[in-house]
């Protein structure tokens, strides 16, 4: 048995809540039959006209009683309280902390609420950490993440930080978006939509798809989860070139990517599978392209997994992640919906069947508005 | 390894006043927040066309990080990728969710659009200084001077940063406030010590 450090940190527990399933193993099975969550939607209160998402059902009940907390508390809370279920990890321990990761918590009150000084107060976002936090009863105060495209990511990058600094023993990083008007009309504005499935790296990619979900890791340095998969080492960085283009030469994530192997200790041999961003818009995967191609990982296989869920912003990193260490587990890897052909400059080997692989380590990308990337490392 | 860490610089901008290291370098009572951030620009001469399509947590925060680091940061010093910046705010960007929610019912502008996510602002410093390091926005109810410290000398005491940006950037509607710190691992003449007692006191004395 190898030594183990006082600083390894363990995913002892997970969650995906998605319009796929309710936990981790149920949407796995709906990725390995290929299922997507994309639709087409006809709903005025979203979009004039018709788009492509990957909603909830407009019924959906997440709690029995979701009586006070909006729609992206009970996702937040729905996810976490399945994850802690058989975890061994009691979220009102003193050395356990909430992270919690979303780019706009609860703006879509502004859309059905009065706007006055109390909803403001309602939609900022530690009003949400606070109730989402006593309903579990969490000891110590939240930290909330909001970094656009990688808060999640992001959150488990600060979640292993804090655990290796020895400032907590466990974390329970949770992140969550509601798909609202405010959110498709904007990215309808800058007409990022595909009018259809989106393409990851594909020839014809034309746009993203947007995604509902929560998605819930609990991190811990504690001996007794010895044996189950880490979290490596993360780093994030800055393009420092445009608020709302990807870099050109992808140099900004190359950077990230290679600073978290440099975190984990591991070279680009080490690397068996990239979980991209892939959000299947024309510069966002040419830039992520170029970027593995700096890093040296232009021929490790890679999948996108937004043709299922769309891109579920602050939950994606996520959501992506835990699917890829539910791959570790199964040594099985989600091929990439809608690709068929290359449609990047730069070579990639993006996944296009089932692979059965025995795979020890992979590395989570993502990459967002204000020029932000973030790269994570997980493995056996 | 940890070491001490010393707060070269800091500025607060709030209260229609500049105050760099404890000194007040402009006033102007009585303007909003709009006319007062501007008047801060022309005040200072400073020429940066970008500046005028930033939303109001966008002109805060680059305004203050402009001052933080004029004629006290040498910058030459370091690798752009070991400059980071470590904001937090209550507030997030809703200062600016609100103008552009205005926007939807007629032809949604995606210019405000993307001022819709706090960590634009942390995107506009890294741009204006060509700072690549480690970044993260967090939300807090107040500001937490111990969560910011753990968060910075993490990054410090760990190489991953040589110097970092870090603070409070916060605005809606006519509340506004920021205090930036800029903390270094070397020691100018009167810095002082970057501790959660040091900035906390120094964000609570404007």
């Amino acid at each position: 048995m190898s030594k183990i450090s006082e600083h390894d940190v363990f995913v002892v527990a997970d969650n995906i809540l998605s319009p796929l399933g309710k936990t981790t193993t149920e949407n796995f099975e709906q990725l390995k039959n290929g299922v997507s969550g994309v639709k087409q939607h006809n709903n005025a209160n979203l979009s004039p006209i018709p788009f492509y998402a990957s909603l909830f059902d407009e019924n959906a009940r997440f709690l029995q009683s979701g009586e006070g907390y909006t729609k992206f508390e009970q996702l937040l809370i729905a996810s976490i309280a399945d994850a802690l279920i058989d975890s061994g990890i009691d979220p009102k321990e003193k050395k356990t902390v909430l992270i919690i990761s979303s780019t706009k918590g609860n703006i879509s009150l502004l859309e059905t609420e009065e706007n006055n000084p109390a909803l403001q107060q309602r939609i900022a976002m530690p009003a949400s950490a606070k109730l989402v936090a006593e309903y579990f009863g969490f000891q110590n105060q939240s930290i909330i993440i909001s970094n656009a495209c990688i808060s999640g990511v992001m959150s488990i990058i600060t979640g292993m930080r804090l655990l290796k600094a020895g400032q907590y023993e466990n974390v329970v990083i949770a992140g969550a978006d509601v798909i609202s008007k405010f959110i498709v009309s904007g990215f309808q504005s800058f007409q990022a939509l595909s009018p259809a499935v989106c393409r990851p790296f594909d020839k014809s990619r034309d746009g993203l798809n947007l995604g509902e979900g929560a998605a819930t890791i609990i991190l811990s340095t504690q001996k007794k989860f010895e044996g189950s998969i880490k979290v490596k080492g993360g780093s994030v960085s800055n393009d420092a070139n445009h608020i709302s283009g990807p870099s050109r030469t992808g140099a900004g994530l190359a950077q990230a990517v290679k600073q978290a192997m440099s975190d984990a200790g591991l070279a680009v041999a080490d690397i068996d599978f990239i979980s991209a961003h892939g959000t299947a818009t024309v510069y966002n995967d040419e830039m992520e392209a170029s970027a593995l191609a700096l890093s040296g990982l232009q021929s490790v296989p890679l999948n996108s997994l937004k043709g299922y869920y769309g891109h579920t912003l602050g939950a994606a990193g996520l959501i992506e992640s835990i699917v890829f260490i539910q791959s570790l587990k199964e040594n099985l890897v989600i091929p990439t919906l809608g690709f068929a052909e290359n449609g990047v400059t730069s070579e990639v080997n993006v996944c296009t069947s089932p692979l059965q692989i025995d795979a020890v380590n992979f590395i989570k990308t993502a990459s967002g508005f204000g020029g932000c990337n973030a790269a994570v490392i997980i493995g056996k | 390894m940890a070491t001490n860490k010393y707060l070269s610089s800091t500025c607060t901008i709030a209260k229609n006043a500049v105050n760099k290291n404890g000194i007040t370098l402009f006033k102007n009572p009585g303007t909003d927040i709009t006319a007062f951030l501007l008047s801060v620009y022309q005040h200072f001469h400073f020429n940066y066309p970008k500046f005028y399509k930033m939303d109001n947590l966008g002109k805060l925060g680059w305004l203050t990080a402009e001052i933080l680091l004029k004629d006290d940061f040498e910058r030459f010093n370091y690798e752009p990728e070991e400059i980071g910046v470590v904001l937090t705010n209550s507030n997030s960007s809703l200062d600016n969710d609100l103008k552009y929610f205005d926007t939807i019912s007629d032809i949604p502008s995606p210019s405000v659009f993307v001022y819709t996510l706090p960590n634009i602002v942390i995107g506009e410093i890294c741009i204006r200084n060509n700072f690549k390091g480690e970044h993260a926005f967090f939300i807090q109810e107040k500001f937490d001077a111990a969560f910011i410290a753990q968060q910075v000398n993490y990054l410090l005491d760990n190489d991953i940063l040589q110097a970092c940006i870090c603070g409070w950037a916060d605005v809606l509607g006519q509340d506004y406030k920021a205090t930036l710190f800029l903390v270094e691992k070397k020691k100018n003449e009167q810095a002082l010590l970057f501790s959660p007692e040091n900035i906390d006191s120094i964000f609570n004395t404007i």
